[in-house]
């Protein structure tokens, strides 16, 4: 078996890790480090549960091997703290079971984040790449206009 | 999770890219050459993808580049899609690639990747192939310029230790006029059906198809039908549809008459935008 010790930078913490080459950052994350806020969902990159920071844009952490993200700023959903976004979805009930809702924040975070003046079709863009079973769109849609709003008008 | 077990190396240079791999290869590890190993982890954890030598290319400096140099756009085959997205250098290329996979994947599938991959769609390569690019390889030899239109014939014939490093395309095609259109068979995000991308230059039209047979292509043939200047669109559509290479998918996706179907209403959409086969 292939192990290699790495380091990785997650929520602005350094941390060691064994890792066999074939072990996806999700796996990683959840498995050896205990941040099991990014959620197994497909395993195949189709319904981004998984979905996590590598330096700000947003990344399936099932696309991705732990040993990949060496020298990479990696941030979890344990790494947003009462962010616009958050409060968004809270604010309009954007989730219904929960399990997406990570996955929908942090794509909808780099969204703010990067595209502080998405227009209507670059949202449906980066949110096409989530799926929610309970088909929160409208409500999580709605969380993440008032966010970018609210961002704007701050 | 990958459930085999095998080496990872993420060399800095290709020269020692190019070393590592002929080491593994002679030590029997079948080794293979990653960038944004999208599809290397989901075909492998199905077992459809098998290496013990993983080499990761994603580093090299020379794949990351997007420069200007002597009448080419050269552009490193590591970048992802979504910085050429962002780049915006090659609006055909643009508009091509902003239709595979979704935005977030877009992060991960490199332009190399995506070209030299095992799906059938392999989008990114229709603009480069309609643009007469120069495909820029490396391996045991060396370096190695070929024209896209001579060394792709269903998919990049690299030779063994060889991979995509840079992809060039001379400036007077980027701003050619062009569509891309891609066609699903439900929603904005299934699996494609047919993607077809077309450039209008030299007062002809060019096109190359994704997702009709099992690899993309762009036919000659196809094209002399469709610029001939006799005839009407519909015409002119069906003696281009007589040229198609074989053979024609036939899956859940779509049955091999839907696809052809929907292909001649994509090439009147093309016609709609760069009417084909008119004197001007």
């Amino acid at each position: 078996m292939k192990l290699h010790t790495i380091q990785l930078k997650i929520n602005d913490e350094q941390q060691t890790v064994t890792v066999r080459s074939g072990d996806t950052l999700l796996y990683t994350i959840r498995k050896q480090l205990g941040l099991t806020g990014a959620k197994p969902g497909c395993l195949n990159g189709d319904c981004g549960a998984c979905t996590i920071h590598v330096d700000g844009w947003p990344m399936k952490s099932c696309l991705m091997m732990a040993v990949e993200g060496e020298g990479k700023q990696i941030t979890t959903i344990e790494g947003l703290k009462d962010t616009p976004i958050q409060q968004a979805f809270v604010q309009h009930f954007a989730f219904q079971c929960g399990y997406c809702t990570p996955g929908f924040i942090m794509n909808g975070h780099s969204l703010l984040q990067k595209k502080p003046d998405a227009d209507d079709s670059t949202i449906k863009e980066w949110l096409e790449s989530n799926i929610c079973r309970c088909t929160s769109y409208s409500e999580i849609e709605k969380a993440i206009k008032f966010a970018l709003e609210k961002n704007k008008s701050s | 999770m990958l459930p085999f077990s095998f080496e990872y190396e993420r060399p800095k240079s290709f020269q020692e890219a190019v070393t590592r791999f002929q080491q593994a290869d002679q030590s029997g590890k079948e080794p293979m050459y990653i960038s944004g190993a999208t599809e290397f982890l989901t075909l492998g954890r199905i077992n459809q993808v098998y290496t013990e030598a993983a080499i990761d290319v994603k580093g090299i400096p020379e794949g990351k580049v997007i420069q200007f140099d002597q009448g080419y756009l050269v552009l490193g085959a590591n970048l992802t899609l979504t910085e050429l997205e962002e780049a915006n250098v090659f609006p055909l290329l643009t508009s091509t690639s902003k239709q595979i996979a979704d935005h977030t994947a877009r992060g991960k599938i490199t332009l190399g990747g995506n070209i030299c991959g095992q799906i059938f769609y392999r989008e990114a390569v229709l603009p480069l192939l309609l643009a007469d690019s120069q495909m820029v390889m490396v391996g045991p030899e060396g370096v190695k310029v070929k024209p896209i239109n001579e060394i792709f014939y269903e998919r990049l014939l690299l030779q063994k230790g060889e991979f995509l490093i840079q992809v060039a395309t001379d400036t007077r095609y980027l701003h050619a006029p062009f569509i891309s259109i891609k066609r699903r068979q439900q929603w904005d995000t299934g699996y494609p059906l047919i993607t077809i991308a077309a450039l209008k230059i030299d007062r002809k039209v060019r096109v190359a198809i994704s997702g009709l047979c099992p690899f993309p292509f762009r036919s000659n043939e196809m094209e002399d039908a469709l610029n001939n200047l006799e005839g009407s669109p519909q015409e002119k559509i069906q003696n281009a549809l007589a040229s198609i290479p074989s053979p024609i998918l036939d899956d859940v996706e779509g049955s091999s008459e839907y696809r052809l179907f929907v292909l001649q209403n994509l090439l009147l959409d093309v016609y709609e935008a760069l009417k084909f086969g008119e004197r001007e």
